[in-house]
């Protein structure tokens, strides 16, 4: 039981992560209809910026953590996007109207593009860091078994929890939120209506990099290391989460993830660490053939 | 005085397939004025050439004095065109009031509530149905939003194509009363597109017939509805 316990919010705290990489997926898929396969690699290159911006913080002497961490949070977040608006800028407008699989070559190619940038640039061993955030609550308690929630842990969900409530606010309610999902529907009439279709297109990058930018911080916070490559594991299983929960669905996005988040810790507690990625790919495998469109995505057909 | 839209000599293509030859069309302050055409003669094709999408090839397009024939779709629309497009394109997935909202993109938010009066006041059905999603309207209803969506932007220029198509008699005089009354109350510009020649000729102060891409025939609304080749092209067989 204490074992059952401690698994699930292991498996909660990773499907956080996921679910904040898998909106970034969701959201540009319903805007343009690609999969923006470079996206894992924003959240690589998040989880660098919060690296470096953290060493930056504590070499000019800045020991309040909770106020470095806000810090880096807000700077990992702006500079990400930059990425993500420059990726969609270079790599994919030039693009639009073209065949469809052309954006996504384009993208396979950036992903490349931009481990291999970072690879260059940081060097291609781990990087380590110290924990920043220590300690933590005991839960359940039994002679052979102690269950801990770290306050990393509640600080990762508690973030992805008020990320996602703003983000679903911003969508449902706000004209920026509603003029996104009238281009999901029709481009051209959003355009008709005065809408910057471009401008949109743009900041649905910019939002999606912003968030996997905060998966990129909390992963290199939690795991405490990180190399060039953990953008492409990250993404393909965040990628996995979004298509489990219906591409194109926000809610979609973060029950997805934290459904992968929950199957692949369990798998390793239970089964084979060795296989944990088998297990995640084998339910991407599934619901591509018996739920295209995912748990809570749209049917095609409407009536209009 | 120039006319708030002048087309000249406009040409449109399609690849290498061209959809205009060479229009003039032009409306004034206050005008309602109607294009008559056969399907595919290039009615929507011109009212999509004045909003930049697709652009013109050749030709000049000029509203209120400024050329937009290379502007971008946005730019247009945001001097004061609003158009109620083929086909309606309503936001299935968003509410009666959500369209609406969009549809005032670009105007000042503090005339919204004023605006929604009016577009209410004009159909009062999209009231009683605010809440609902707008793919769940009757086809009529979907009609009285797409133009209410485009007059929530307080347009200066109203593009409105085929809005009797597919509509029951009744529901078509209903729309087209609101058109009229667009025109009289807010003095509002009116290029309307329409297969419902008889309809849409009673209601012009001008109409331009176009065949094939190009105007073969131009003139008041009245004396369009007189011409033999009219009647005999767009009126006979009934109405």
């Amino acid at each position: 039981m204490e074992y059952f316990v401690q698994q699930l919010i292991n498996g909660v705290t990773l499907g956080s992560i996921y679910g904040l990489i898998a909106i970034g997926y969701t959201m540009v898929y319903g805007i343009i209809g690609m999969i923006n396969f470079a996206h894992g690699d924003v959240f690589m290159i998040g989880a660098f910026i919060a690296l470096i911006s953290l060493l930056i913080l504590g070499s000019l002497g800045l020991t309040f953590i909770p106020l470095a961490l806000l810090i880096v949070l807000i700077v990992s977040m702006l500079l990400s996007s930059v990425y993500g608006w420059t990726v969609e800028r270079v790599a994919y407008r030039p693009l639009r109207g073209s065949f469809r699989l052309a954006p996504l070559i384009s993208a396979i190619g950036m992903s490349i593009f931009l481990q291999n940038y970072v690879q260059i640039a940081q060097g291609a061993r781990v990087k380590p860091i110290q924990p920043v955030v220590n300690g933590g609550i005991v839960v359940m308690e039994s002679p052979n078994f102690v269950v801990t929630l770290s306050y990393m842990q509640i600080l990762i969900v508690l973030t992805t929890l008020a990320l996602m409530a703003g983000f679903s606010y911003l969508i449902a309610k706000t004209a920026l939120g509603r003029q996104q999902r009238a281009c999901e529907q029709d481009r051209r009439m959003a355009s008709l209506l005065g809408i910057n279709v471009d401008r949109t297109i743009s900041l649905t990058f910019v939002m999606g990099a912003a968030l996997a930018s905060v998966a990129g911080m909390m992963f290199v916070l939690y795991y405490g290391v990180i190399d060039f490559f953990i953008g492409f594991l990250a993404g393909v299983k965040a990628f996995t989460a979004a298509v489990l929960g219906g591409i194109g669905s926000m809610p979609g996005a973060m029950l997805g993830g934290l459904l992968i988040g929950l199957i692949e810790t369990f798998w390793s507690a239970y089964f084979t660490i060795e296989y944990k990625d088998v297990a995640a790919f084998s339910i991407l495998v599934l619901v591509l053939i018996f739920l295209p469109t995912g748990l809570l995505g749209k049917p095609e057909i409407e009536k209009v | 005085m120039s006319a708030l839209l002048e087309i000249a000599g406009v040409e449109t293509f399609y690849g290498n397939i061209q959809a205009l030859r060479g229009v003039d069309v032009s409306v004034e302050k206050g005008e309602i004025v109607t294009l008559i055409g056969a399907n595919g003669a290039g009615k929507s094709t011109l009212l999509m050439t004045l909003c930049g999408s697709p652009q013109a090839r050749s030709g000049q397009i000029t509203f209120d004095g400024v050329d937009i024939t290379r502007k971008p779709t946005f730019e247009i629309i945001r001097m004061g065109i609003a158009q109620s497009p083929e086909g309606r394109r309503i936001f299935a997935r968003m509410t009666v009031m959500e369209n609406l909202m969009m549809g005032g993109t670009t105007a000042d938010p503090a005339h919204f509530d004023a605006d929604l009066e009016k577009v209410f006041t004009l159909f009062p059905r999209l009231k009683e149905r605010q809440g609902q999603r707008g793919g769940t309207l009757s086809g009529g209803e979907q009609q009285m939003l797409a133009i209410g969506r485009a007059l929530m932007s307080r347009p200066r220029l109203l593009l409105l194509d085929e809005p009797s198509l597919g509509l029951a008699p009744l529901v078509v005089k209903q729309i087209f009363e609101a058109i009229k009354q667009i025109n009289q109350e807010e003095g509002m510009s009116i290029l309307l597109v329409e297969q419902n020649a008889f309809h849409a000729l009673r209601l012009a102060d001008r109409g331009y017939v176009l065949v094939n891409g190009a105007i073969t025939l131009a003139g008041t609304g009245r004396e369009l509805l007189a011409r033999p080749e009219v009647r005999a092209a767009y009126l006979e067989g009934g109405h």
